[in-house]
């Protein structure tokens, strides 16, 4: 029913690359750019497609769209914690300007050469990057325990 | 961007102003990716454009914030806007203040309870929210073929007259930020006959968490057809009066026509998706181009623009409710008889009456409720036309019962990204006509 997904993986350094390459194949439109934290699934294995890439405690995950051929590309990026950084796509697709914004304000992944990177949505003061897995999930005490929240 | 201010601003955690920048503290090369115009300007316009040939002096600008609590800001939008007397130079959108981290809660909800969570976004457009959700989850679990023919058919038909609906609230506020306020009620009101009907059928106005994984919540109920042929019935002389009242009328056309003008590779560029890409005259329609459920069965048509501005966004949308009226005729001749939800005993609770007669339909009805199924490992990527544009899901699953991470694309987010460039050069009393076309929901946006 649905479009079978073309997914690929890429290293940190052949990101730009990559996706200069694919916008030379007609990719025009960034449809989402956004990012995993897999630090529960550290340990975790990538599909045979990624080859000899490792797995990493981010993933940057950014959907390419082709009008003209009608398809959709999944671009996955491993994103190193000891140094959560990517370069911008910004010059290619100005639309990831407040995507990447997103990230950075979920994740703390840096997006070198980003025209504007601050918070987008968490206040400006706000300490931490809430999507994180090491981010607690504050609730209010429920009356039975051990249910879900 | 210097390097110092670049330094400066990923230095902590608590970085960062989201502030306009004083003119004198940008470069020509900074103010021309301020303005994303990086594609579309060679470094002597985009220089140009860092001038103020008129008033060299900077204190000749104001900076000015509009929102958050401005009645046209649609929900809790805030815009810098920088002026020179009536003219808009440069804007800013400032958003986040409905942020509640809705995508952060997903995790901790099972996959049935997660339509209670995504409906809640873009509130104005919950069927596709949740349509979007659930054909994620389906796409995991590799059933995605297997959803019965009925079901499929009333996702359709819901997701249509979420689109009249949504587009119908997009006339009342339009005309209402525009200063046509009869246009308010009007909209309003047609909107709550949809919304009757969306009552019937699922229990609720808003927030419907009808589409499940697995099929639909309920079937449709008794008398649901005459439900639909009322609205269908209602609505043309109705959207007749629009025509009147808006369309052909000179005050409406001198406000909205070439006001916020955006060019196709503006839009491409921006990840602009929806009426605001249409009316540039780019023909994307996800439900044409790349079809889901049962859309390659329709005949429909899809509504493009041609000169990019509000007028053409609003026009769009007015053709759009048209064109989801004939869809849902379409869905009224096909819909077929079966079941509502896939018969699956993984993800679909025993019916009701089999509840009071078995106490393995009651265990398997409460597990299901309250550990929810557990999803096979990988992830997966829908996105579907929804009314403001392509609404995505991404889910990663670890093969527990909850989504390991579940993001929404919300196309309000991405397309609010068009104002700056759709403001620039225009006034000031235009900013409110600007905002109104692009429609975005701050739920959405901020999610």
């Amino acid at each position: 029913m649905s479009v079978p997904d073309d997914v690929r993986f890429v290293a940190r350094d052949g990101y730009l690359d990559t996706i200069k390459a694919l916008v030379d194949e007609g990719f025009t439109t960034c449809i989402d750019l956004t990012a995993v934290d897999y630090l529960e699934l550290a340990g975790r294995s990538l599909p045979e497609a990624a080859g000899e890439i490792v797995p990493e405690r981010f993933e940057v995950v950014v959907n390419l769209l082709d009008m003209m051929h009608r398809r959709r590309v999944r671009v996955r990026v491993q994103v190193p914690e000891a140094d959560p950084d990517l370069p911008t796509l910004f010059d290619m697709y100005p639309g990831t300007e407040a995507m990447e914004r997103e990230v950075f304000d979920m994740f703390g992944i840096e997006f070198v050469d980003h025209p504007d990177l601050t918070r987008i949505l968490m206040p400006e003061d706000w300490v931490g990057h809430p999507l994180r897995k090491d981010y607690e999930v504050g609730r209010i005490p429920v009356q039975f325990k051990g249910a879900h929240a | 961007m210097s390097t110092d201010y670049y330094l400066r601003s990923v230095a902590g955690t608590d970085e960062g102003e989201q502030q306009l920048r004083p003119r004198s503290e940008l470069t020509a090369r900074e103010l021309m990716r301020e303005v994303g115009s990086v594609l579309r300007m060679s470094e002597a316009e985009a220089a140009r454009l860092g001038d103020l040939p008129d008033d060299p002096d900077e204190d000749q600008t104001m900076i000015i914030n509009m929102g958050p609590q401005h009645p046209s800001t649609h929900g809790v939008l805030r815009l810098m806007l920088e002026l020179q007397g009536e003219t808009v130079l440069r804007c800013k959108p400032i958003i986040g203040y409905l942020h509640t981290g809705m995508e952060k809660t997903g995790e901790t909800l099972t996959y049935t309870q997660g339509g209670t969570n995504v409906t809640r976004m873009d509130y104005l457009s919950p069927i596709a929210n949740e349509l979007a959700f659930a054909m994620a989850t389906e796409k995991l679990l590799g059933i995605d073929g297997e959803i019965p023919e009925r079901a499929v058919w009333i996702r359709m038909l819901m997701a249509e007259m979420s689109r009249m609906a949504s587009h119908l609230l997009f006339m009342a506020t339009n005309g209402m930020d525009l200063g046509a306020v009869s246009m308010m009620i009007y909209g309003w009101r047609e909107r709550e006959e949809v919304l009757r009907f969306f009552q019937e059928v699922t229990g609720l106005r808003m927030n419907h968490n009808y589409i499940r994984p697995g099929g639909v919540a309920a079937d449709l109920p008794a008398g649901w057809r005459d439900g639909v042929l009322e609205i269908l019935e209602m609505l043309p002389p109705r959207l007749d009066e629009y025509d009147t009242l808006m369309t052909g009328q000179p005050i409406w056309r001198e406000r909205l026509q070439g006001v916020g003008v955006i060019t196709p590779q503006e839009a491409l560029a921006l990840g602009a998706t929806g009426p605001i890409l249409r009316s540039t005259g780019v023909e994307w329609d996800l439900r044409r181009d790349q079809p889901y459920l049962h859309y390659d069965q329709l005949e429909f048509d899809v509504i493009v623009g041609s000169y990019g501005d509000a007028f053409d966004r609003y026009a769009i949308r007015l053709a759009e409710i048209r064109e989801s009226m004939e869809i849902v005729r379409q869905i009224l001749e096909h819909m077929p008889e079966g079941d509502y939800r896939i018969q699956d005993k993984k993800v679909t609770p025993p019916p009701r009456a089999r509840i009071d007669e078995s106490m393995e339909a009651l265990i398997h009805h409460f597990k299901i409720f309250t550990e929810g199924f557990k999803v096979p490992e990988g992830e997966a990527y829908v996105g579907l036309e929804g009314p403001r544009g392509e609404i995505g899901c991404y889910i990663v699953s670890d093969g527990s019962a909850n989504p390991y991470r579940m993001h929404m694309r919300e196309p309000s987010f991405v397309n609010i990204q068009c104002l700056p460039h759709m403001m620039r050069g225009g006034l000031v009393a235009d900013a409110v006509a600007v905002i109104s076309s692009v429609d975005p929901v701050l739920g959405g946006v901020d999610r």
